[in-house]
């Protein structure tokens, strides 16, 4: 492609785009949604597999009740309506990455509907509608092999693996989000961090989109003021929060130079590209996909008891957003302080730290300070970096308790980091401790004085800065495991002074 | 099917429902299948003409709601039992001719 993309500033000058999310989420549950077949993450092809979801002839489907309960958590804790009645339903489809030739989901009875969820974007609160939350089964893993590896196009067949087929997978819509303006990349990122963090407080799933267990599509469509709402394109394939933000300004270039040169937007499935930025065309839309939905005649009807939603709603934690800013009220951090926690993904750690009896000053200082930056350094997530929050909050006891310097103490969290032990255990073992035992630590001083005379009488007439070169002798010949302010005061007072 | 009770299913229809349901169906045939899947839609028609408003369509015999299993774990299948039903295996997995037409085609 050849043609120049107009500038982001112009395409907003000139239209207004609207902008739409379907999200999909994997259930953490221990076993599937509808058969006692394991979840986890990974593992050896078609190792998790049972007739059920191997859709063999004669099994029968039976609903997960812990599945049915977060979907119900998730819509309530999204402000949403929960059906009284509903069915699931078949959705047909010749696609070999469902053994069944359909998919168990829902259609025109949704679990929960018409919700909403409140989202920050540069400190004012958005309100993205909610058109519903329902509840299906996740497909398994195609592999396409022959002609190019990997690749759909050349591919003669292809190798599946069900593992995966039968996960509950919770798909949450939202209504079309128009007014966003040139925020509308922004606002589609943000609702999506905040849909994850919403899900992840309530222990439905472990919502990492490198994993795939939170999926996104995104629907962008371009119109010029006063007119219409322009057809709007699918980009899938859409794998971080990033990329969230990326494609939906990558999309909104795209329309606007086909529109600025007269050309009409097709209603599409576009995919989009990790490396380029950019969107490419899928499968078109233009004769509508008939999946030939009707009710599942395998599965009763749900219909949660008002009782049972109540006492959901009633346990339902804070929200992220608003625990967010009561912690920041707690710590005393300024909106800038708060928001250099939240990048370094920190919030949690923080919290938990403080949990464990630490300042919350020193709980931020070692999170975002030393284990910040070897987090860096390694490229992992802070949160993998092997140190836990109760190990970061012993450590600072220990520095506290003056065991340990500040020097010592960084060196306690390498072998915390390092796997070595407990901060205790490190401590000891490697013989860290500050020296507190004051018979040493005054014969040290003397050693000190003894081996420079000349520094002595500078002191003992006056010049007390001269000290530092003592404190310095003595932190050498303690390696360092001596409190400098107790060795100066030591040095004065051996020293008369 | 949307529409009138009454009304008779086309040629197009039948070709529609054919290539969903991938069933390579010749000229004579869809005519053959139009007129024979009209008498079955004729007599259910009839059936919505005794049901009245008041009666909601029925899509399940049983009067039941909420079943429901634990989220309890259960043996699998060994990936040999999985695939022994297979026409064809490799690398542990399911091996299927590519069913992409419609995907490159449209």
């Amino acid at each position: 492609m050849t043609t120049t993309l107009p500038a982001y500033d112009e395409v907003v000058a000139r239209f207004e785009p609207v902008i739409g999310l379907e999200t999909h989420v994997e259930l953490g549950t221990n076993t599937k949604m509808w058969c006692g077949c394991p979840t986890d993450f990974g593992g050896e092809p078609n190792t998790r597999v049972c007739p059920v979801c191997l859709g063999l002839p004669g099994s029968l489907p039976v609903a997960n009740k812990a599945a049915i309960e977060a979907t119900i958590r998730i819509g309530l804790a999204l402000n949403c309506s929960i059906a009284e009645w509903c069915r699931f339903a078949r959705k047909n489809y010749f696609y070999p990455d469902m053994p069944k030739n359909f998919q168990i989901s829902q259609y025109d009875e949704p679990l929960c509907f018409d919700g909403y969820l409140d989202v920050e974007v540069n400190g004012e609160l958005v309100r993205i509608g909610i058109e519903r939350v329902h509840l299906e089964e996740d497909t398994g893993k195609t592999l396409h092999v022959g002609g190019a590896t990997g690749r759909i196009h050349g591919a003669t067949e292809s190798l599946v693996d069900y593992n995966r087929a039968g996960i509950p997978l919770v798909e949450i819509v939202t209504k079309p989000i128009p007014g966003t303006g040139a925020l509308a990349p922004e606002v589609a990122r943000a609702y999506v961090t905040e849909l994850r963090d919403v899900i992840r407080s309530l222990g439905v799933s472990d919502v990492r989109m490198e994993e795939g267990s939170l999926r996104c599509d995104v629907n962008t469509s371009l119109n010029r003021p006063g007119e219409e709402w322009g057809t709007r394109t699918e980009t899938k394939n859409v794998n971080s929060l990033r990329s969230v933000e990326r494609a939906v300004r990558s999309e909104m270039l795209r329309q606007a130079s086909v529109l600025e040169a007269g050309g009409r937007i097709t209603q599409e499935t576009r995919h989009f590209h990790e490396d380029t930025g950019d969107t490419t065309p899928g499968r078109s839309k233009e004769t509508a996909t008939d999946y030939r939905y009707f009710p599942e005649p395998d599965l009763v009807p749900i219909a949660p008891d008002p009782a049972w939603v109540a006492e959901l709603k009633a346990a339902l934690p804070e929200l992220p957003r608003l625990h967010r800013r009561r912690l920041q009220e707690a710590w005393g951090l300024s909106d800038a302080d708060m928001q250099s926690v939240l990048n370094a993904g920190a919030v949690e750690l923080i919290e938990q730290t403080v949990a464990a009896g630490a300042s919350p000053a020193a709980a931020r200082k070692w999170w975002l300070g030393e284990l910040s930056r070897r987090a860096n350094e390694t490229g992992v997530e802070l949160a993998d970096i092997g140190a836990t929050p109760a190990q970061v909050a012993e450590l600072q006891s220990l520095v506290d308790a003056g065991k340990l310097n500040d020097k010592l103490a960084r060196t306690v969290l390498e072998g915390v980091v390092a796997g070595e032990g407990s901060p205790t255990e490190i401590m000891t073992a490697r013989g860290l401790e500050v020296v507190s035992d004051t018979g040493a630590l005054t014969a040290a001083v003397d050693e000190a004085i003894a081996a420079n005379p000349d520094i002595a009488d500078k002191i003992r007439s006056g010049k007390v800065a001269a000290a530092g070169a003592l404190v310095g002798a003595v932190m050498k010949t303690t390696r360092g495991q001596a409190d400098a302010k107790t060795v100066r005061e030591l040095i004065l007072s051996r020293l008369g002074v | 099917m949307k529409g009138a009770p009454m009304a008779a299913i086309s040629r197009e229809e039948v070709a529609h429902l054919a290539r969903l349901s991938r069933l390579a169906v010749t000229e004579e045939e869809l005519d053959t299948f139009a007129g024979q899947l009209d008498v079955i839609l004729q007599a259910v028609a009839q059936v919505g003409e005794v049901a009245a408003a008041d009666i909601p369509p029925t899509s399940h015999s049983v009067p039941l709601t909420n079943v429901f299993r634990e989220d309890v774990v259960t043996p699998c299948l060994t990936p040999q039992e999985a695939l022994s039903g297979a026409p064809d295996a490799e690398e542990q997995r399911f091996r299927v001719p590519r069913i992409l037409d419609e995907d490159v085609a449209s």
